[in-house]
């Protein structure tokens, strides 16, 4: 089974992790990866920087820019995640824009994630209807999970189609924003995060976008599985350095 | 075309899933997917709307100054023993081709009930045609333009500003246009309901394409009867234009893709050469990849990053090119030519001197290509003069040392 999968089946609210690779040094990637999971993050979403991140605020734009500059490139990853399922055992999930994968080739993409042990992908502008249609046998053959996101915009109709694409775990995005660019949730989020609660899907749901602290943390897991955290850690490790996950994760579950 | 009749010539158009061949699609986070399936279900209905078309034509008529001429440059012809004749989009209210699209997407905008209007600009005749409109509807304007682009085209700035739009700078990435519609994309992940994205070009995810395209097809379906009132046919032999994104040329296009003896050239910025390393010549130096939500041909780095183009002129330093014109390319249906910045400001003066007329350096590069290549004596070739030269006058004094 995916470890995706088994992780989802626990019996606890998740905390999942995002970061950009190669940030704030090109040889971080490894050390983040192997601190967050020692102080008790249940995933992680490796962020595969590119030039032009259009569902992003100025934090991960920032962090993507710094890490492309610092050398960071699809085989860079690759190679620095090569000996990953050596140390650490938490899913891995590579997030990233879909050009980088469209000039690696999507199939060779998938084929290397899968070796080193990789479980799944969130392609924020590979739509559903494309992934359907023309990829989604490459990344089952190389057992590989997609998630794709949904918004309080999104038509109940389309959430029940991606419910039916999707295998893992659907990616809620908060609120109608672009990543680090909210503070709190207020009631329409609440309302929008019970009517989703509420329709039974299939894949269980994670919260993303949003989400800083403690506080939302708990609101955020009060009606999804778990919930993801990016632009708050990105930010954390650029004023305290890539070695204070610690403090960043006690803060977040404590 | 060789063999080529209106039966047997493959669809350049757009087809029902958004695609031409192989370029085009709608590549966008699912955050978009409200507000441009909205506008995939209901633009060719509403274009199709007669009260749409009646003040669609009014305002082109009335506002635009529309026809815009098709005038045959006597002294440009004897110069290259061909037929010239310059289709006068310079002559457009805020002098180019751009307000054809602006007009077209803010009658769209005000029928889907959007109140709040956003705008990428490189150059700014974009923003200044987009800042326009709104103005002309009450509408609320915000351009996004790279911070680098708003030090360098300040008279632009100034125009927008007196029309009422707020520009906000692009402050990421490399602060030019491909920012500036990076950062108006994100404006509409963020206001998903009461705003309306006008795409100035030819690209963007479907239907902007399509739209922008049928929009701007004003243009060819002028030439069309003006080239038969003045020469008794429809058909010139070549229609030719600048290629950024596209968007003059996919309206000087649009109504001769499907005719075989008409031959369609496309001419791209090579910057200071097409190997300098600063160039924006997309259809050489580009390789299919997705940008700002199409499948298309784009420079990038061998990784997938998207890399910065250069051309003198700000209209045509753009990573990428639209998907109609990737299909075109690819296909062979259009022969692409690129012409660097010393051959379009020389082409550009030489028209000054000529005709009396001074064209936007975009439009200097499609003027370039008579020193390159040659014509038959009654060839008939109409080139579409997509802007007028008043905003680069910094550009040609400083070039020209006038």
């Amino acid at each position: 089974m995916n470890r995706i999968n088994k992780k989802l089946q626990e019996d606890k609210k998740l905390l999942s992790i995002y970061f950009t690779a190669g940030y704030p040094s090109l040889t971080d990637t490894v050390s983040i990866i192997e601190d967050l999971e020692k102080n008790g993050v249940d995933m992680i979403e490796i962020g595969l920087p590119f030039s032009d991140p259009l569902a992003d605020g100025p934090t991960i734009q920032a962090s993507s820019t710094k890490a492309l500059k610092n050398g960071m490139t699809t085989e860079v990853l690759f190679d620095q995640l090569k000996d990953i399922r050596k140390t650490v055992s938490i899913p891995l999930i590579i997030m990233g824009y879909f050009n980088p994968m469209l000039q690696y080739g999507v199939e060779a993409f998938c084929k290397k994630c899968q070796e080193i042990g990789i479980d799944g992908l969130i392609i924020p502008d590979l739509p559903v209807d494309v992934y359907k249609e023309d990829y989604q046998a490459i990344f089952e053959k190389y057992g590989l999970i997609n998630v794709f996101l949904i918004t309080p915009q999104t038509s109940v109709e389309r959430i029940n189609f991606i419910d039916s694409v999707s295998n893992g775990f659907i990616y809620m995005v908060s609120s109608a924003s672009v990543t680090g660019s909210s503070s709190g949730f207020g009631d329409v989020q609440t309302s929008y995060f019970k009517r989703i609660a509420n329709m039974n899907l299939k894949n269980p749901q994670v919260i993303g976008f949003g989400i800083s602290d403690h506080e939302t943390f708990t609101q955020a897991t009060e009606y999804a599985k778990g919930a993801i955290i990016g632009s708050a850690f990105i930010k954390h490790i650029t004023e305290n350095g890539a070695s204070k996950t610690e403090d960043f994760v006690k803060s977040i579950l404590n | 075309m060789e063999g080529m009749t209106k039966e047997n010539m493959m669809n350049y158009n757009v087809n029902e899933k958004g695609y031409y061949g192989e370029f085009g699609g709608a590549f966008i986070p699912e955050m978009l997917y409200p507000n441009v399936e909205e506008l995939r279900q209901n633009y060719l209905k509403v274009m199709a709307e007669p009260d749409f078309k009646k003040e669609f034509d009014q305002l082109l008529k009335d506002y635009v100054g529309r026809p815009s001429p098709l005038y045959f440059a006597k002294r440009l012809s004897e110069k290259y023993n061909t037929k010239i004749y310059l289709k006068r989009e310079d002559l457009n209210h805020t002098g180019a081709h751009k307000i054809n699209n602006t007009i077209g997407q803010i009658l769209m905008a005000k029928r889907l009930g959007k109140t709040r209007i956003i705008a990428e600009t490189g150059a700014g005749q974009h923003g200044v045609a987009t800042a326009t409109v709104c103005a002309l509807m009450g509408l609320e304007c915000i351009v996004y333009m790279g911070e680098i682009d708003i030090a360098r085209q300040a008279p632009n700035v100034a125009r927008m500003k007196m029309l009422g739009a707020t520009v906000v700078p692009a402050l990421s990435g490399s602060r030019t246009l491909k920012d500036a519609t990076n950062e108006a994309i994100r404006d509409w992940i963020n206001n998903p309901v009461n705003t309306h994205y006008i795409i100035g070009s030819a690209i963007g995810p479907h239907p902007y394409p399509d739209m922008v395209t049928r929009f701007q097809s004003v243009i060819s379906e002028e030439i069309k009867w003006q080239l038969k009132e003045q020469i008794g046919r429809e058909n010139p032999d070549y229609v030719v234009a600048c290629i950024g994104g596209g968007s003059n040329a996919a309206g000087t296009y649009y109504h001769y893709l499907h005719e075989p003896d008409v031959k369609i050239i496309a001419v791209e910025a090579a910057g200071l050469g097409v190997d300098s390393g600063e160039s924006a010549a997309t259809s050489v130096l580009g390789h299919e990849g997705v940008i700002h939500g199409c499948k298309t041909l784009l420079m990038q780095t061998k990784d997938g990053q998207i890399t910065e183009p250069y051309s003198i002129s700000a209209g045509l330093d753009y990573p990428g090119v639209g998907p109609m014109h990737a299909h075109l390319c690819k296909t062979g249906r259009a022969e692409f030519m690129s012409i660097t910045d010393d051959q379009a400001m020389n082409a550009g003066l030489d028209l000054c001197k000529l005709e009396g007329i001074i064209p936007a350096i975009e439009s200097s590069h499609a003027l370039a290509i008579f020193e390159e290549r040659t014509f038959k004596p009654d060839d008939v070739v109409v080139v579409s003069l997509s802007g007028r030269g008043d905003k680069d006058l910094q550009n040609y004094i400083e070039y020209f040392k006038i």
